[in-house]
C-alpha cells in the first residue's frame, strides 16, 4: 500500500472526496462536539469573568455624567479659553443655569457634583448648593446668571471650577488612571499631585513587595513540609496533608482574628516573650496593624496554596534519583542541590505564581491585621467600592493591578518559562 | 553454599540477613564471595530478594544481621558516595534535568575533575557506548535502549571497581536485549570490572555470565558457573528454574554408588544419579534435561531401564522437534531432537520406548 502516497495529485478518501477535506469536516465536527460540552463552563466564565472584567475596563474610562447632564454648559463651554485668565461670558453661565435647573429636577446635580469633586475638591458643594436654588431659576426673565448664580455660591467666580468642567465634559477620560498613578490634570497637562497627596503608587509598590516577601516565606515554610509529604509513609504522610489541608475548613475571618490574639501587644507571644525574659514588659514587641503582621498571617493563609503544588512535583520524583546520585558520588548536599531541587522548581514557580497571584489582590487579611502601613492596594479599591463610591478610580486601580500581574505573568514566561509550571 | 564466603573475595556477603518489617526475613543467611573481575548474575524469581541485596551492597539499606566486606573493609563504614560502586537502575534514573553529557558529567564533577579531562572522559564514555552523536539530547528524547546505554555509560564513566546492575534490559526487546548483553559483557571483560548483575531472565544469566548465583526464597540455592547450573542443578527448585526440565515423582530403592533405582509412582523403575537422596525409601524428584531423552532403540545404552510413553504431540521448530508424550502419567514430558536426516519423525498415538543416561537424569529433593 506503499505506493498509494507516491501518487501525484491530492489523496482521495474512499468515496472520492479529498482527504484533506473529509479529515478537516471529521474534525469539525468533533470540535463542535466538544464545544457543545464545555459551552455551559464557557458561558459561566463569560458571564462571571469576562464580562465584569470588561464592565471594569470600561468604567475606569467612562466619563458621560459631565456632558449629560450639563450638556448647554459643556458646549457654551469649548470656546473659552481657560488661560484667558477671564470668567467665561454670560452665555456660558446662562446654559449653566438652565443645566442646574433641569440636573435638580433630575435629582442628578449632586451626583455630577460628587464627580467633579474628585478631580477639584470643594466643587460638590458648589453645585449641591446652587442646584437646590435653580429649581426656582426663571429661565425668561432671570439673570443675568452670572450675578445670580457667583450670588448663590462664589465658587462660580473661580477660575478652577470653570476649568475643571471644560477639561472633564468629554465622555472618555484619562482622569481615573491619572489619580490613580497619583497624578492629575494640571493647567499645563498631566502633572503628578503634590507630594502630601500621593498614596496609590506607595501603596501598589508596597503591595508589590509585601507580596514578594509573603511568597518568599511561603517558598522557605513549604518546602520542607512538601518533601515531609512526599518521603514519609503514607499513614504519616496522610496525616500531615490532614493539617495541611486544616485551614481550608476553617473560616478565614477565625484564622486571622487568631493571629489578632497571637500577636497584640498583650498577646500570646508577647506574654511569652516578657515571661522568658526575652523582652522587657514595658519594652512589647508591636507585631500586629503594620506590615509584620500583615506577612505572618498571610503567609499562613496562603501556605496551602504553596504545599500543595510543590508535593504534587516532588512526588513524582522517584528516590531512585538521589540514589543514582549518591552511588555516582554526590555527597548528600550535592545530590539535592545538584539533582532534586532543580527537579522541584517547576512546583516552586507554580506554587509561587499561584501565592503572588492570590496576595497582590488579598484584602480581608490586611484590613484586619494590617493597620496604617499593612494594608493592600486591594483595601483601598475595596473602599472605593463600598464608601466613597469613586467606582471609576476603583476600576481603574483595578486594571493597573490586572496589568502589573499580566506583565509579571509574561517576565515569569520569559525567564523561568510558563510550561516549567506544573500543578500535578 | 555456606562455604563460598571465603575472606579473600573482592565483595564478601558473610551470614547476611535483611529484614524491612521486623516480622518477615528477606533474606536469610546469605553467604556469597565474589572475586575480582568477575561476573556474577543474580538470578531468580520476583521478589526473591534480589534488588534487597543490590541495595544492601550499594549502601542503600542496612543488613539487619550480617557483614558486608568491599575489599576487606565493611561497607557500613564507608558513606555511599566513597564507595565508587557504579549502579544502573532498574529504571535507568538518568537525571532528566540534564542532557546526556551533563549525566555523564556529573561524576566526574563530584570528583571535582578538571573540564578538560572531564570532556575527555565524556566523550570517550560516549564512544563506548556507541552514543558519541547524542551528547546533547535530554534522556526524555532517547529511546529505551538508548536511555539504557547511557545509564551505562555513566555507570561506568568514572572507571569504579565495581557496577551493579538492576535488570537494566528489562524494558528492551529482544533483538536490542540480545545486543546490549553482548555489549555489557564485553566492556566488563575489557575493563576489567567486577560486575553483580541482578535479572530473573535465566538466558540472561547463562549467556552472560561468569557465575550464576540462583536466588529463591532469600536464599542462594545454588552458585555456579552456566554449564554446571545447567547440566548438573542440585535441587529441585534449580531444574525447574533453569531451562526446560522434565520431572518424574518416585521413591529410592536401591542404592549402587553413583547410580541409583528409583520407582516411580506408577510402578515403572528407572535409573538416576543421586544428588539430594541418600536412603532407600526417600521420596524423589527426579529430573531430565527434553534434549537428553533418547527413544532411539540403537542408541539406547544396554542395560538401562526403559519407559513406555505415547506420543501426543509433534511440533516442528525448524531446528529443533519438540515432541510431547505421556510417560508413567505425566501428560507434559517433553523431549527435543535435533532436525538431522536420520532423526525419526514421531506421529501422535505412535507407541514408544525411552531411556537416557543414569548421569543426565538426577534425582532431586521433592
Ligand atoms: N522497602 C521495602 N519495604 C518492605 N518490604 C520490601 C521493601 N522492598 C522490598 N520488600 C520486600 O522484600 C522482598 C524482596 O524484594 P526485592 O525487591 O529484593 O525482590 P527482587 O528479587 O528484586 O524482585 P524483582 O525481580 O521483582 O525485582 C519482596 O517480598 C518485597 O515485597
Ligand atoms: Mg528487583
Amino acid at each position: 500500500m506503499s505506493d498509494m502516497t507516491d501518487t501525484s495529485g491530492p489523496v482521495l478518501a474512499a468515496d472520492g472526496t479529498p482527504l484533506k477535506r473529509s479529515l478537516a469536516k471529521a474534525l469539525r465536527r468533533q470540535k463542535l462536539r466538544a464545544l457543545m460540552l464545555i459551552a455551559p463552563l464557557l458561558l459561566f466564565i463569560l458571564v462571571s469573568f469576562i464580562l465584569p472584567i470588561g464592565d471594569m475596563l470600561y468604567r475606569s474610562v467612562e466619563n458621560k455624567i459631565v456632558v449629560n447632564t450639563l450638556p448647554r454648559s459643556v458646549e457654551a463651554l469649548s470656546g473659552w479659553d481657560a488661560d484667558s485668565g477671564e470668567l467665561p461670558d454670560e452665555a456660558v453661565f446662562a446654559a449653566m443655569a438652565a443645566d442646574l435647573k433641569e440636573a435638580y429636577e433630575a435629582r442628578a446635580h449632586t451626583r455630577v457634583g460628587s464627580r467633579l469633586n474628585y478631580e477639584y475638591p470643594g466643587i460638590s458643594s458648589v453645585f449641591r448648593k446652587s442646584g437646590r436654588s435653580a429649581g426656582r431659576f426663571d429661565l425668561e426673565s432671570g439673570g443675568p446668571w452670572k450675578d445670580v448664580l457667583i450670588d448663590l455660591d462664589d465658587g462660580w467666580a473661580d477660575q478652577g471650577v470653570w476649568r475643571t468642567i471644560q477639561t472633564y465634559s468629554p465622555p472618555v477620560t484619562s482622569g481615573y488612571f491619572l489619580n490613580a498613578v497619583d497624578m492629575r490634570v494640571g493647567p499645563d497637562g498631566a502633572e503628578m499631585r503634590p507630594e502630601a497627596e500621593r498614596i496609590y503608587m506607595n501603596l501598589l509598590v508596597r503591595t508589590l513587595w509585601m507580596s514578594l516577601l509573603i511568597t518568599f516565606s511561603c517558598i522557605v515554610l513549604a518546602y520542607p513540609v512538601a518533601w515531609l509529604l512526599a518521603n514519609l509513609p503514607t499513614r504519616q504522610a496522610n496525616l500531615l496533608m490532614i493539617l495541611v489541608l486544616l485551614p481550608f475548613w476553617t473560616s478565614l475571618l477565625v484564622r486571622t482574628s487568631a493571629w489578632k490574639i497571637l500577636l497584640q501587644q498583650q498577646g500570646v507571644i508577647n506574654d511569652i516573650l516578657v515571661w522568658v525574659g526575652l523582652v522587657d514588659d514595658n519594652a512589647r514587641l508591636i507585631i500586629i496593624n503594620n506590615q509584620f503582621g500583615t506577612i505572618v498571617a498571610m503567609t499562613h493563609i496562603l501556605l496551602p496554596f504553596m504545599i500543595l503544588p510543590m508535593y504534587s512535583v516532588m512526588q513524582t520524583i522517584p528516590p531512585s534519583y538521589l540514589r543514582a546520585a549518591k552511588s555516582l558520588g554526590a555527597t548528600e548536599w550535592t545530590a539535592f542541590w545538584r539533582v532534586y531541587f532543580p527537579q522541584t522548581i517547576p512546583g516552586i514557580g507554580a506554587g509561587s505564581i499561584l501565592v503572588f497571584i492570590l496576595a497582590i489582590g488579598y484584602y480581608i487579611t490586611p484590613a484586619l491585621v494590617g493597620g496604617t502601613k499593612g494594608t493592600f492596594i486591594s483595601n483601598q479599591i475595596a473602599f472605593h467600592i463600598s464608601t466613597s463610591l469613586n467606582w471609576g478610580l476603583a476600576s481603574a486601580l483595578g486594571a493597573i493591578l490586572l496589568a502589573v500581574v499580566l506583565v509579571l505573568y509574561w517576565a515569569y514566561d520569559k525567564i523561568v518559562g510558563i510550561d516549567n509550571v506544573k500543578l500535578g | 553454599m555456606a562455604d563460598a564466603a571465603s575472606n579473600d573475595g573482592f565483595v564478601v556477603f558473610d551470614r547476611v540477613q535483611k529484614s524491612y518489617d521486623g516480622e518477615t526475613l528477606v533474606v536469610k543467611d546469605l553467604n556469597l564471595s565474589i572475586a575480582r573481575g568477575e561476573f556474577l548474575t543474580m538470578l531468580g524469581p520476583s521478589g526473591s530478594g534480589k534488588t534487597t541485596c543490590l541495595m544492601m551492597l550499594a549502601g542503600f539499606e542496612t543488613a539487619t544481621h550480617g557483614d558486608i566486606r568491599l575489599d576487606g573493609q565493611p561497607i557500613n563504614n564507608i558513606p555511599p558516595h566513597k564507595r565508587g560502586i557504579g549502579m544502573v537502575f532498574q529504571n535507568y534514573a538518568l537525571f532528566p534535568h540534564m542532557t546526556v553529557a551533563e549525566n555523564l558529567a556529573f561524576p566526574l564533577e563530584v570528583r571535582k575533575i578538571g573540564k578538560s579531562e572531564r570532556e575527555a572522559k565524556v566523550k570517550r564514555a560516549l564512544d563506548m557506548v556507541q552514543m558519541g552523536a547524542f551528547g546533547g539530547r535530554r534522556p526524555a528524547q532517547l529511546s529505551g535502549g538508548q536511555q539504557q546505554r547511557i545509564a551505562l555509560a555513566r555507570a561506568l564513566v568514572f572507571e569504579p571497581e565495581l557496577v551493579l546492575m538492576d535488570e537494566p534490559l528489562g524494558a528492551l526487546d529482544k533483538q536490542l536485549r540480545e545486543h546490549m548483553q553482548f555489549e555489557i559483557t564485553r566492556l566488563a571483560h575489557d575493563l576489567g570490572i567486577t560486575t553483580v548483575y541482578v535479572t530473573h531472565d535465566q538466558t540472561e544469566a547463562l549467556t552472560m555470565s561468569d557465575n550464576v548465583a540462583v536466588f529463591d526464597d532469600g536464599r542462594i540455592q545454588q552458585l555456579a558457573p552456566p554449564d554446571l547450573l545447567y547440566e548438573k542443578p542440585e535441587n529441585s527448585f534449580v531444574a525447574q528454574f533453569i531451562g526446560e526440565n522434565n520431572t518424574l515423582e518416585g521413591v529410592v530403592t536401591e542404592m549402587k554408588g553413583d547410580t541409583c533405582i528409583v520407582k516411580l509412582d506408577d510402578g515403572e523403575v528407572i535409573d538416576a544419579t543421586p544428588i539430594n537422596v541418600s536412603n532407600v525409601g526417600d521420596r524423589t524428584l527426579v529430573s531430565i534435561r527434553p534434549e537428553r531423552v533418547e527413544y532411539n532403540k540403537d542408541r539406547l545404552q544396554q542395560g538401562v531401564h526403559t519407559l513406555k510413553a505415547e506420543v501426543l504431540e509433534f511440533i516442528y521448530m525448524g531446528d529443533i522437534f519438540r515432541t510431547r508424550l505421556r510417560v508413567a502419567g505425566n501428560d507434559e514430558f517433553i523431549i527435543k531432537t535435533r532436525n538431522a536426516p536420520d532423526v525419526e519423525r514421531l506421529t501422535p498415538g505412535q507407541q514408544i520406548e525411552i531411556g537416557w543416561l543414569p548421569a543426565d537424569c538426577r534425582a532431586l529433593d521433592t
